[in-house]
């Protein structure tokens, strides 16, 4: 033993800050088809290594290599490129409106668009999404009209919310996607709840839960995995791991001591850890976890390895907290550009048709935009002040009714 | 004396108590390199050190348990709920331990530890960005809440909550950061320079937390506030001509009842104001006891003025939040009630 020393407070930081290089030396990044896979009711004590190792199905020439590589007709792969690239052009023009002041909040889900949409449509119909707010390439994915979305996102008169809600906090039952709440965390256990009673009612629909590694600190996070354990509920948990929570780097949440994956472990549950920017990786594993979910073994937990290319909201200069180039230096690529490659790697797409798909789905979000200013846009115009009185209660009672009159509406 | 915004005084008085201080320490959601959210920490860490002021998970019930574990061994620590709508996953921390540590250990360990977080509305936040949740906190005994509504205040008060041997919540409001807010969100936006308690003086200076302060003195009716509302209620009472006393309460727990009682006593009316619901609204405290003390003296009813009994909606900002126009209103049927 070492002679006794004074302790010290350990505090985390990151390999580099602005005016840093950008360093991510330290990640260990398996080949593409490297890691096995093992058949999906496998029993969890028989995993334990995938936690710690990486899915990655695209290499570097956008082929699909190793067991997960799943077979996917082009017209799918092409309708999940579309999907990315219009959450990416609804991003793009909708962070543009906020600066212009036409609305008060936007975030983007740059660089990680292919785990919402993979996820999207590799689900079922009536599975539902209990999502974080970057989760619209779920909704693009499952073809959601553009502008009650755009509505939201201005809190005016046609806004399917009734202004009430902070814009992209959507709601779309029809579409899988669990109301969006400002508090991050707290829809983690939903997802347990609702698998729950799906496995209560002997439906055959299961949940997805999904939460930042970020948040993985909450301890809603952890309750939901033990009730997940404990209940064996069909539900795929999901962290998307984007390596910082607004100015936090991912160590300030526990990636200096092991994998956000690993927490699996202690509640004896399957977690993968998977290639967040690789659309096949992304899908084979949420396919693989729903099929297990469906046979009634239970939860799994999945690390979704990424990268938060732009700032964290419109609130925020990234810049400010990492060097600006760390986004381009991010080892794993951008999923667009990898499943373009993978496409055209196979003959089914070009760069042409790239570029034309790409001003198809910006004209798209234009149009969407331009009717939606059309109804106006925050401050400009609101549903009806009523509105701001309804929903409280299913029946409102007597303090509201003479709120309501106060207000004169 | 140099001229500061609330951010920059309440950045000052961190800064002079973690130079005083060796036991003070604050940590809290992106507090430490990025200086926080609203950058009221901003270059602490620069100055005085990762360990002096750190980034935390996110994790709020996290920040306040280790809070008081580390204050029940003898720090001071200063933890930043980076928003008072996200303190709530802290609530039971706060309410079964910090506040009861001191009685139920008859003592032996006590929780000297600040909670600061920015709260309430007009920044078009949404349901949770925009809550006012004082009343929460003034419901538990044991924990103090305070509530500054100027650069000077925040500076003093805030020093004094991290002197102090008890627990406190100490609540900014965030519509104020960058000067002072009237409620009239049409007209432009004013800075706090050139305002008389935007003078801050250097170094250390407390203000006593239970003192409330007389914003303006008038002999028609008491209106009691706090944080913006003060702020907006001197608005009303400038555009209603009524002479009414304003009572700036500043901290909510302890409360200032004698300054209360006496100007209610010498006005005979009283309106009592806050951004937060009516309903179960601190405000039905300051009535009750103003009834209590003052019922002889009062001439009209208390009237309240507060948020409806909904959640924060987005688009309703400024139907939401009480302006002036509800003031004044609730001013003027005070005056009216024959006497
Ligand atoms: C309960 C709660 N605490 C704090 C916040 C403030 N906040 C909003 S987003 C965020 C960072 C979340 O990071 P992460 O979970 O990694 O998700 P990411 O934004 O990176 O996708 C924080 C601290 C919040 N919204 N809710």
């Amino acid at each position: 033993m070492k002679p006794r020393s004074r302790l010290a407070l350990h505090v985390p930081a990151p390999s580099s800050r602005p005016g840093d290089k950008p360093d991510f030396s330290g990640l260990d990044i398996p080949e593409a088809g490297e890691i096995r896979r093992p058949p999906c009711d496998t029993a969890e004590a028989e995993m334990r290594d995938l936690p710690y190792a990486l899915i990655r199905v695209l290499d570097d020439e956008g082929a699909p290599q190793g067991d997960w590589a799943p077979r996917l007709s082009p017209d799918v792969l092409r309708g999940g490129l579309r999907a990315m690239l219009l959450t990416r052009a609804f991003d793009e023009r909708l962070f543009r409106i906020q600066r212009q002041g036409k609305t008060s909040f936007y975030m983007k889900s740059t660089g990680e668009e292919a785990i919402a949409v993979a996820a999207s449509m590799a689900l079922g119909a009536k599975d539902m999404c209990f999502p974080t707010y970057r989760f619209v390439g779920w909704l693009m994915a499952r073809s959601h009209p553009l502008l009650p979305l755009v509505n939201q996102i201005f809190s005016n008169e046609k806004d399917p919310l009734k202004g009430r809600q902070l814009p992209i906090l959507y709601s779309a039952r029809e579409y899988g996607f669990y109301s969006l709440s400002g508090n991050v965390g707290s829809r983690f256990g939903h997802a347990v709840g609702w698998a729950m009673a799906s496995a209560y009612k002997g439906d055959d629909k299961i949940a997805m839960g999904v939460i930042g590694e970020g948040t993985t600190a909450e301890g809603d996070f952890h309750e939901a995995l033990t009730f997940a354990s404990v209940y064996r509920a069909p539900v795929i948990l999901a962290i998307t791991n984007n390596q910082w929570a607004i100015s936090s780097f991912s160590g300030i949440a526990g990636a200096e001591a092991t994998t956000f994956a690993a927490k699996a472990l202690a509640y004896g549950i399957p977690g993968l850890r998977v290639d967040g920017n690789d659309f096949l990786a992304v899908w084979a594993a949420i396919r693989w976890a729903a099929e297990r979910a469906r046979l009634n073994l239970g939860a799994t937990l999945i690390e979704f390895f990424t990268y938060r290319a732009e700032g964290h909201s419109t609130s925020d200069d990234p810049a400010k907290y990492r060097p600006s180039e760390e986004a381009g230096a991010w080892p794993l690529g951008d999923p667009v550009e990898r499943l373009k490659q993978h496409l055209i790697a196979q003959n089914e797409w070009d760069e042409a048709r790239h570029e034309a798909l790409i001003a198809e789905l910006t004209e798209e979000v234009r149009a969407a935009v331009k009717e939606g200013e059309r109804a106006g846009v925050l401050g400009q115009s609101k549903p009806s002040v009523k509105e701001m009185f309804e929903n409280v209660f299913e029946e409102p009672d007597w303090r509201l009714i003479e709120q309501r009159r106060e207000m004169g509406s | 004396m140099p001229e500061l915004s609330m951010i920059k005084a309440l950045n000052d008085a961190l800064d002079v108590m973690l130079a005083r201080d060796p036991d003070v320490l604050i940590f809290g959601e992106d507090v430490g390199y990025f200086g926080g959210v609203f950058r009221v920490t901003d270059k602490l860490q620069e100055k005085h050190g990762a360990t002096r002021c750190f980034d935390s998970p996110i994790s709020e019930g996290g920040i306040v348990a280790t809070a008081i574990g580390m204050s029940a061994y003898g720090l001071r620590p200063v933890v930043e709920i980076q928003f008072a709508d996200y303190i709530l996953p802290a609530y039971d921390q706060i309410v079964s331990e910090a506040s009861r540590l001191r009685y139920r250990s008859n003592g032996e360990f006590i929780a000297p530890l600040t909670v600061r977080s920015p709260y309430g509305g007009g920044i078009y936040g949404g349901q949770t960005h925009s809550q006012s949740p004082e009343a929460i906190f003034a419901h538990v005994t044991g924990v103090k809440t305070v509530i500054p509504s100027t650069p000077y205040d925040a500076k003093g008060l805030l020093i004094a909550a991290i002197e102090c041997n008890d627990p406190v919540i100490f609540l900014e409001p965030k519509r104020l950061y960058n000067g002072p807010f009237d409620g009239h969100h049409d007209r432009p936006t004013t800075s706090w320079a050139g305002h008389p308690a935007a003078d801050v003086p250097e170094g250390h200076y407390a203000v006593p937390l239970g003192k409330a302060s007389v914003a303006r003195e008038g002999s028609e009716v008491t209106v009691l506030a706090y944080g913006t509302m003060v702020h907006v209620s001197a608005a009303a009472i400038e555009e209603s001509g009524i002479d009414a006393e304003l009572i700036d309460l500043r901290s909510i727990v302890p409360l200032d009842i004698d300054a209360i009682t006496a100007s209610v006593r010498k006005t005979g009316r009283c309106v009592v104001v806050h951004e937060a619901s009516r309903y179960a609204g601190f405000g039905g405290e300051l009535a009750a006891l103003v009834q209590e003390r003052c019922f002889y003296h009062l001439e009209s009813p208390v009237e309240r003025v507060a948020g409806w009994d909904t959640p924060y909606p987005h688009a309703f900002e400024w139907d939401y939040f009480p302006g002036p126009a509800r003031v004044s209103a609730a001013l003027k049927r005070c005056l009216e009630t024959p006497a």
